[in-house]
């Protein structure tokens, strides 16, 4: 990992007997894009607030470039912060509103505008420099928020789920615009959301939280396909749980007996003991609908229902299989319901985890 | 009410009508009719009509001709109210010193069957000035109240030049008056900003009390309030007890019948309608402006300069106008509290209206406030305007 910018040491925060981050433990690197990624509630919001400086830890550190900032006022701390609402200014235009970080600072006038205008630039809202905010559609409100927050080349840059108010197609231009940014400026971004599809899209890592505490940090793949507890694997997207005990190992991976007797074989990380309870996660996407003669993990099951959703088939299976949910391309063949099919994965598909 | 266009046009005429009713009989027709007062002149005319047919072709720089003596005289024995000519009398000696006496002996001649001719029941018949003056009040409107009500009038060849100083000192009331109105507007304004701060910035029960603190005064009368101050205000009242008490000061401080006593009391009594309006502004500015700012780099006293204040400033001018255009109309307070170098205008107006009966000057002076406050509604309703386009 290459220099350390942020580091969140034991930090703990409670409002009362409620403690929304709890002993919360997270470093990230300079340069890096972490989204810290949960349900509302779970403390992600708090953990941003803190790190901007608008709230105060009730217990632990937080460090940035190596020096304690839990004294020091938001105004000193040289973060940009992107609010979900955009919180520009009402009263100022545009390139005001831009400039606004700028004047804070001292910078000369001349510097001003030709920063202001590279700014505007970035975000293609070059001719909207006089507009007022309440002219912009939401999308151009959010882009200004942005150019707002990186004008002066902040250490950090917080965005508090900055697309929530923006529309689906809205939100993904934005995404990649976003990452493409901080590709480019090399920008080190924390980023709030509770939406797991943009934080796989834009991350370089993703901190998974529940309840405060950080369940799993990691980057997208290792989030979406090894993930480490039940919370993980049914928050970032759609998957099957399958309840089951250790039967040993084989060669392809860790043999797992289920509850109605029937065995298969999966992925696992850890070291497992034979009779330990756990959980297989299989993605819907990696479940096939072929039989292969003398495979193994194959489930015959008749189709308990079919829906058609634009770019797959999504597929139930009855309880024989499990209740398997699976997602096939949609140029497949139609599966009506109560078609005999088999359900087949490949061990590499499938991921145990410690229930 | 879709489907019955008419009806549903009638009945909300219906309903509002008992409104208009209400307003047109207990303020449009007595406000109308005050500002009527203050332009009306109508004395004179009535008494002497066919003098003013006579006179409408005479020179003013020449004598009286016969005509005009003699359709006086007709018009003065025709006239049978008493109380009308005293009135106009009266206004015809305020035009001409002179006229009382003047009128009394004339009335008297003109009674016996054989009176002599004008000229000959007394010589200043004959003088021009007086005949000015008549001409001068035949005109059904003037505007001498208006004219004097700011220190004006007309002199004898009708150019409006300034009172003489010992004349009137409507003007320096009137200075006075939005002096003072000023002074309680910016006290107003200094205590009631970070007070509307402080509750906006608060929630639940604390909002409501503070709440409650500043709207209780304006629940209570306002008699009742402006005696409570008197009694604090007082050489041996609560404030002064306590400032002697401690040793600050050992003599009282003058705190009534004086300006300050003024300032204070109306300040306390006119703050709610200074904080209601901050603070009803101040709670519509979304919460995360002022962290935003920070975020940006704005410390504490920056940010409130460039982002609170800005965005409360609608507030702060329709908290500032109420307080001034109700703090100019102020008489109870001042009238109790004040000396006699601190009474407003209204005072003034109380004194024409009930003390000397002059209606005229009552209505006129009445019109130079309303039009006042309407100057500055305007200027509020165009600043507001501007800041509408905006948004």
């Amino acid at each position: 990992m290459s220099e350390l910018r942020i580091r969140f040491d034991h930090v703990t925060k409670c409002f009362g007997s409620l403690c929304v981050v709890d002993d919360l433990e997270l470093d990230i690197a300079k340069g890096e894009f972490v989204s810290l990624l949960g349900p509302s509630g779970s403390g992600k919001t708090t953990l941003l607030m803190m790190l901007a400086g608008f709230e105060r830890p009730t217990k632990g550190r937080i460090l940035v470039d190596g020096a304690v900032v839990d004294t020091t006022p938001t105004y000193k701390r040289d973060m940009g912060v992107v609010f979900q609402n955009y919180a520009l200014f009402p009263h100022m235009s545009v390139g005001d509103n831009i400039a606004f970080p700028l004047q804070m600072r001292g910078v000369g006038k001349a510097e001003i505008a030709e920063r202001v205008a590279r700014a505007l630039d970035m975000v293609q809202l070059s001719a909207l420099s006089d507009r007022w905010p309440a002219q912009l559609s939401g999308g151009q409100q959010q882009r200004v928020a942005l150019a707002r927050a990186l004008v002066f080349e902040p250490r950090v840059v917080l965005m508090d789920e900055p697309l929530g108010a923006l529309d689906k197609n809205l939100r993904e231009q934005m995404q990649l615009d976003i990452r493409a940014l901080h590709n480019r400026l090399g920008l080190t971004i924390v980023f709030v959301t509770h939406d797991q599809s943009e934080a796989l899209t834009m991350s370089d890592r993703i901190a998974v939280f529940n309840k405060g505490k950080i369940e799993q940090i990691g980057t997208p793949r290792e989030i979406y396909d090894h993930p480490q507890t039940r919370f993980v694997a049914n928050f970032i997207g759609e998957t099957n749980l399958l309840e089951g005990t250790v039967a040993g190992r084989s060669a392809d991976g860790l043999r797992v007996r289920l509850s109605n007797g029937a065995e298969l074989t999966a992925s696992a990380s850890d070291n497992y003991t034979p009779g330990e309870n756990v959980l297989v996660s299989i993605r819907p996407e990696r479940i096939r609908l072929d039989a292969l003669h003398g495979g193994d993990n194959q489930f015959a099951a008749k189709v308990a229902d079919s829906v058609y959703q634009g770019n797959h088939l999504r597929i139930q299976l009855d309880e024989q299989a499990h209740d398997f949910v699976i997602h096939l391309d949609r140029k497949a063949e139609q599966h009506a319901p109560g078609a005999d099919v088999t359900a087949r994965f490949q061990p590499d598909d499938c991921w145990v985890i410690r229930s | 009410m879709s489907g019955t266009g008419g009806k549903g046009h009638l009945s909300a005429i219906a309903l509002v009508a008992p409104l208009f009713l209400f307003i047109a009989v207990f303020f449009l027709w007595p406000l109308g009719t005050m500002m009527s007062q203050a332009v009306s002149d109508t004395a004179v005319l009535r008494i002497l009509p066919q003098t003013a047919k006579v006179a409408a072709n005479w020179d003013p720089e020449t004598p009286p001709t016969a005509e005009m003596k003699e359709a006086l005289a007709a018009d003065l024995r025709a006239a049978d109210d008493r109380q009308a000519v005293g009135d106009m009398t009266r206004r015809l000696n305020s035009a001409q010193p002179g006229f009382r006496t003047l009128m009394s002996r004339t009335t008297r001649a003109l009674r016996k069957d054989d009176a002599p001719p004008l000229s000959e029941i007394d010589e200043r018949w004959d003088d021009p000035r007086f005949w000015q003056a008549i001409t001068g009040a035949l005109s059904p409107t003037t505007d001498r109240y208006l004219l004097a009500a700011v220190d004006l009038e007309r002199d004898v060849s009708g150019n409006i030049v300034a009172m003489p100083e010992e004349a009137s000192a409507n003007r320096d009331i009137m200075i006075r008056t939005f002096w003072i109105g000023a002074l309680v507007t910016l006290a107003c304004l200094a205590i009631g900003f970070p007070y509307a701060m402080l509750i906006a910035s608060t929630e639940g029960w604390k909002r409501q009390l503070l709440l409650g603190a500043v709207l209780l005064p304006l629940w209570t009368s306002l008699l009742v309030r402006t005696a409570a101050w008197f009694i604090i205000l007082q050489d041996n009242g609560l404030i002064n007890a306590v400032i002697t008490g401690l040793g600050i000061s050992s003599e009282p401080l003058a705190l009534i019948f004086n300006r300050t006593g003024v300032v204070i009391a109306m300040t306390h009594v006119l703050l709610p309608l200074m904080v209601l309006p901050i603070y009803s502004v101040l709670i519509s500015i979304p919460g995360n402006l002022m962290p935003a700012a920070a975020s940006l780099g704005a410390n504490p006293l920056r940010a409130f300069v460039r982002v609170l204040l800005p965005l409360s400033l609608r507030g702060v001018a329709s908290g500032s106008l109420l307080v001034f255009m109700t703090a100019i109309g102020y008489y109870i307070t001042p009238a109790l509290i004040g000396g006699a170098g601190d009474q407003m205008i209204s005072s003034v107006i109380a004194f024409y209206a009930t003390g000397s009966a002059n209606w005229g000057m009552a209505g006129a002076l009445g019109i130079v406030l309303l039009v006042v406050t309407l100057l500055l509604y305007a200027v509020y309703g165009r600043l507001s305007a501007a800041e509408e386009r905006r948004n």
